[in-house]
């Protein structure tokens, strides 16, 4: 009998953080300016210079560890990794190690390590024909990322899936979007991941010799890479042979999983206390406009929107990772006497026709006659149908959807008489497909109920309708 | 003009008894024929207009390569910096130009990269000391030692990262001041080791560095371990050292020191008792490991802020056909004897596997040295030793034997690695060559150091002049 495996993964994501300057120096973020313009002496690596920290970047990492639970450290300091690379300009970077930022904590389903800062490095560009190291004819450096402030969030091995790392790092995104600390792009890398992956006999405790893969850039490719991984890991302990520690490279193309560097390149980085910052030591006042600044989170809304709202959860979701949507949501939901549910429907549909992305607060519809439609609906004033069309002409006109449905005709048949006549008439009409639902195909009564609906423009209740063709067929 | 002090020189220049421009010019001409090699860069013309408004105005000032100056060769004595002109410059140097209206007269020679006590370490050959040219200045700052005391400048400024001011200052006959770490930004000075790193003043005497003192000063935004000083630095008045306690540690004052250095220091401790001050003998029990640790923590930290020096971006580039080859033919031609042997010395200290026996205790050797010292400014005002163990030696003597080299900072290396203040002022010859007198305090206790400081001036009366007349 073979072993069952189960796989065990912890994520490490490289958040570049959206604030006005560099993490040690003066200069602004750069977006896409021509290389080497948003550069000054100290990102350049200078003699002489010295960094200085970014006060924004800190606060952002207190909100990012206190969003996700962690304990932020009444001191924390920075240490220098040493490496030579021309894309770390002073032949180290400022990076937090064995005393980080933020400790512990948990989003979701998933246990936070740590939370770190530290710096950007440069960009390598390599200049011929390939765009890649090997065969180009020179490589240049564009310091203008150099010094971007990052935050790095270490996971617990705590994630027994590529579908669960996916969903948690769905989370986690709008989670930091929301925040408001980064744009959370992982095409224009704000937004970077690296997964630790582990194979282990089900039930067992023990964790298994785990690998790295890096920079995989995106939430698709890292379930694809993760997936990958645990197939090659449980192919070779199936051939008895053992998982070796190193890190890997996915190519998504190919599905192919390759070697980045071997241990005998592994680099002794040789950390020792930045001594020319101090501590981080987060005052009173600090904690509390970090604490200020936290918005509610997609977790936390969508629970709300669940437990006060009574939405069904995959609305809840929406709204949550929507928050734009969401607070009209919630607009509507106060003006429509808590009718959540109806509110809730009316607002998907309103999304359908104005688009995820829009802001429905700019848009024609105002919430209190998006409440009204619900209303009319729920009253039965208008049918369902009818009130789409009437939903289609609000975002026109913004008129009230009384007004649209009165002047279109489009008001529910309140007199049954009017729609036992219509009914009548049809069934006088069609007397070919009443033949067949007599002949005992129920089905069939369909074919009449298009015509009915016509004939009243929609104003017609489908249950009514149902209701008076049985009577009237006596079926 | 030459026997004028700064200060003497400011105020006749503020009077409008002395002309701002022939001042600068009279020291722009000596610096330009300096014969010990003191300067490695000299302006080459007065400026056209001073403004005399500010307190420095005229007085020409003399920096240490070390420090930037925009558009100014920046070297630091190194042959991987030759040329290299910073785009801007050290706070400390805007502070003594632009605001207190100093104009800068030349840049120092100095070992490379500040690592030496000889100044033959610099890759634009060594300087010479003026009181005999046979014999070298003191380093690293020599440099900045030789012109005040060959008079090629009124004063100058340097750095002390384990002696480097003090030091020369006592083997050249002036005074030389080591701040508290902290006291004057670090901004713009080229790093040798950070958390040692401090700027400092070369004067003729004790109210010139105090002058000095007080433009330096400051906490700056571009330095976070920069906090200035609690009290604006006060020009000294004091002539009497009455209810001064001076402590005399016996690991810093027999073993080692020469027996001329140790006659002079006798001397003047008599001086200090008849001026007031009590003396007696204390004990740093850490002190005499200082120079262990220091020669851990320095080359640690220096081989990681010299990792800059690649190539890639600024100065001296040997081409070659792979990066790493690139990296380390730069390197091996850039730089000198000494400096590489701290960038190894260091690196190995921070490897994995090391960095807690080496590194790690030599942090906590440092600790427990401060510590020394805190107990020590409990029962003393100030602790005093010789400056430096022996008077100024000869050319080459010591180059083949670092450790020897090293000694030269064992009775200095202790204060930096406390962070605390520390003047060297002359107080007497031996074999006709200076001497020079340490005194500490606690941190931020300048303005009392240099008030016991002038007070023993006065009462030594050691005269510079023979250096320059
Ligand atoms: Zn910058």
């Amino acid at each position: 009998m073979s072993t069952e495996y189960e796989p065990v993964i912890g994520l490490e994501i490289h958040v570049q953080l959206k604030t006005r300057t560099k993490m040690f120096c003066g200069c602004e973020l750069s977006f896409g300016e021509e290389p080497n313009t948003r550069t000054c002496p100290v990102c350049l690596g200078l003699p002489g210079t010295l960094p200085v920290t970014n006060a924004q970047a800190v606060q952002y990492g207190i909100m990012m560890g206190l969003a996700l639970g962690c304990e932020i450290a009444p001191r924390s300091i920075f240490h220098r990794k040493n490496y030579f690379y021309p894309d770390l300009s002073k032949g180290y970077q400022i990076s937090q190690y064995d005393i980080p930022l933020c400790l512990g904590g948990q989003l979701g389903d998933v246990k936070i390590h740590r939370i770190h800062l530290e710096e950007d490095a440069a960009k390598l560009v390599h200049v011929g024909s390939s765009g890649r190291i090997h065969g180009s004819e020179a490589s240049v450096v564009d310091y203008n990322r150099g010094g971007t402030p990052l935050a790095e969030i270490v996971t617990e091995p705590d994630i027994y899936s590529a579908d669960q790392a996916r969903d948690w790092l769905t989370l986690l995104r709008e989670t930091l979007r929301q925040l408001g600390v980064s744009d959370v792009n992982m095409e224009e890398g704000s937004l970077r991941c690296d997964a630790n992956v582990s194979i282990r006999p089900k039930g067992s405790k023990a964790l298994g010799t785990k690998t790295e893969l890096k920079n995989m850039n995106s939430f698709r490719f890292v379930a694809q890479g993760i997936n990958a991984e645990i197939a090659r890991q449980t192919a070779l302990l199936e051939s008895g042979e053992p998982v070796t520690q190193e890190t890997l490279h996915f190519d998504p193309v190919s599905g192919r999983i390759s070697s980045l560097r071997s241990k005998e390149e592994a680099h002794d980085y040789r950390y020792f206390p930045e001594p020319d910052l101090v501590p981080i030591v987060p005052t009173p006042e600090m904690m509390a406009a970090a604490e200020a600044a936290i918005p509610e989170l997609p977790a936390e809304r969508e629970a709300r929107y669940e437990s006060d709202f009574g939405l069904p959860k995959d609305t809840a979701h929406l709204f949550a990772y929507e928050p734009t949507w969401g607070t009209y949501f919630e607009r509507v939901a106060v003006e429509g006497d808590r009718d959540a549910k109806a509110a809730g429907i009316w607002v998907t549909e309103l999304r359908t026709r104005l688009g995820a992305d829009a802001d429905p607060h700019k848009s024609a519809v105002v919430p209190a006659q998006l409440a009204a439609l619900a209303a009319l609906a729920a009253a039965k004033k208008v049918t369902a149908a009818a009130a789409r069309t009437v939903l289609d002409k609000m975002v026109e006109t913004g008129d009230h959807p009384a007004e649209i449905a009165e002047a279109e005709g489009l008001t529910a048949m309140e007199d049954s008489g009017e729609l036992s006549q219509i009914v009548a008439k049809v069934i006088s009409e069609n007397q070919d497909v009443v033949e067949r639902i007599r002949g005992g195909n129920a089905k069939a009564m369909g074919a009449l109920v298009g015509p009915i609906m016509r004939e009243t423009k929609g104003r017609a209740d489908g249950g009514e309708v149902n209701r008076l063709l049985r009577e009237q067929l006596g079926v | 003009m030459i026997e004028l002090t700064a200060k003497q020189a400011a105020d006749a220049i503020r009077s409008g008894e002395l002309d701002a421009a022939e001042y600068f010019e009279f020291y722009r001409q000596r610096a330009a024929k300096d014969p010990y090699n003191s300067y490695v860069w000299v302006a080459d013309e007065t400026p056209a207009e001073i403004d005399t408004s500010k307190p420095f105005a005229g007085v020409p000032i003399a920096i240490k390569d070390l420090f930037c100056t925009e558009g100014i060769p920046s070297q630091a004595g190194s042959k991987i910096l030759e040329d290299y002109r910073p785009p801007y410059s050290a706070t400390s140097v805007k502070k003594l130009t632009t605001e207190a209206g100093s104009t800068l007269l030349g840049k120092t020679n100095q070992d490379e990269f500040a690592m030496g006590s000889s100044t033959e370490n610099s890759a634009y050959g060594p300087t010479l000391n003026p009181w005999d040219t046979t014999r070298v200045p003191g380093g690293s700052s020599g440099g900045s030692a030789a012109v005040v005391a060959g008079a090629t400048a009124p004063w100058s400024i340097g750095t002390d990262t384990g002696g480097s001011i003090r030091q020369p200052a006592a083997l050249t006959g002036i005074v030389g001041l080591k701040p508290t770490y902290g006291a004057i930004s670090r901004y713009g000075m080229i790093a040798f080791a950070s958390s040692l790193d401090q700027a400092g003043t070369f004067t003729r005497d004790v109210t010139d560095t105090a002058m000095l003192l007080s433009a330096m000063v400051g906490a700056d935004p571009c330095d976070q371990t920069s906090l200035g000083l609690p009290e604006p630095v006060r020009l000294p008045t004091a002539d009497s050292l009455k209810g001064i306690r001076l402590g005399v540690p016996e690991e810093l004052s027999g073993e080692g020191i020469e027996e001329g250095v140790l006659k002079a220091f006798n001397e003047t401790l008599e001086l200090a008792k008849q001026l007031g001050a009590t003396v007696e003998t204390t004990h740093l029990p850490h002190a005499p490991h200082g120079l262990a640790a220091y020669y851990l923590i320095a080359p640690a930290e220096c081989s990681s802020n010299l990792a800059r020096y690649d190539g890639v971006r600024f100065g001296f580039r040997k081409q070659a056909d792979t990066l790493l080859d690139m990296y380390n033919q730069t390197r091996e031609a850039g730089f000198g004897a000494e400096v590489k042997r701290r960038i190894m010395l260091g690196t190995y200290a921070l490897s994995s596997g090391y960095y807690d026996a080496y590194y790690g205790r030599a942090q906590k050797v440092r600790t427990l040295i401060a510590q020394d010292f805190k107990n020590a400014f409990g029962d003393f005002d100030f602790i005093v030793t010789p400056t430096a163990p022996g008077v100024a030696f000869e050319l080459n003597s010591k180059t083949s034997d670092p450790l020897a080299m090293y000694l030269n900072d064992f009775c200095t290396v202790p204060m930096s690695l406390a962070g605390i203040p520390a003047i060297s002022i002359p107080n007497g010859l031996s074999e006709g060559l200076p001497v020079g007198f340490q005194i500490a305090g606690p941190a931020f206790s300048e303005n009392r150091i240099l008030d016991a400081a002038l007070a023993l001036e006065k009462a030594i009366g050691f005269d510079g002049s023979k250096a320059y007349a």
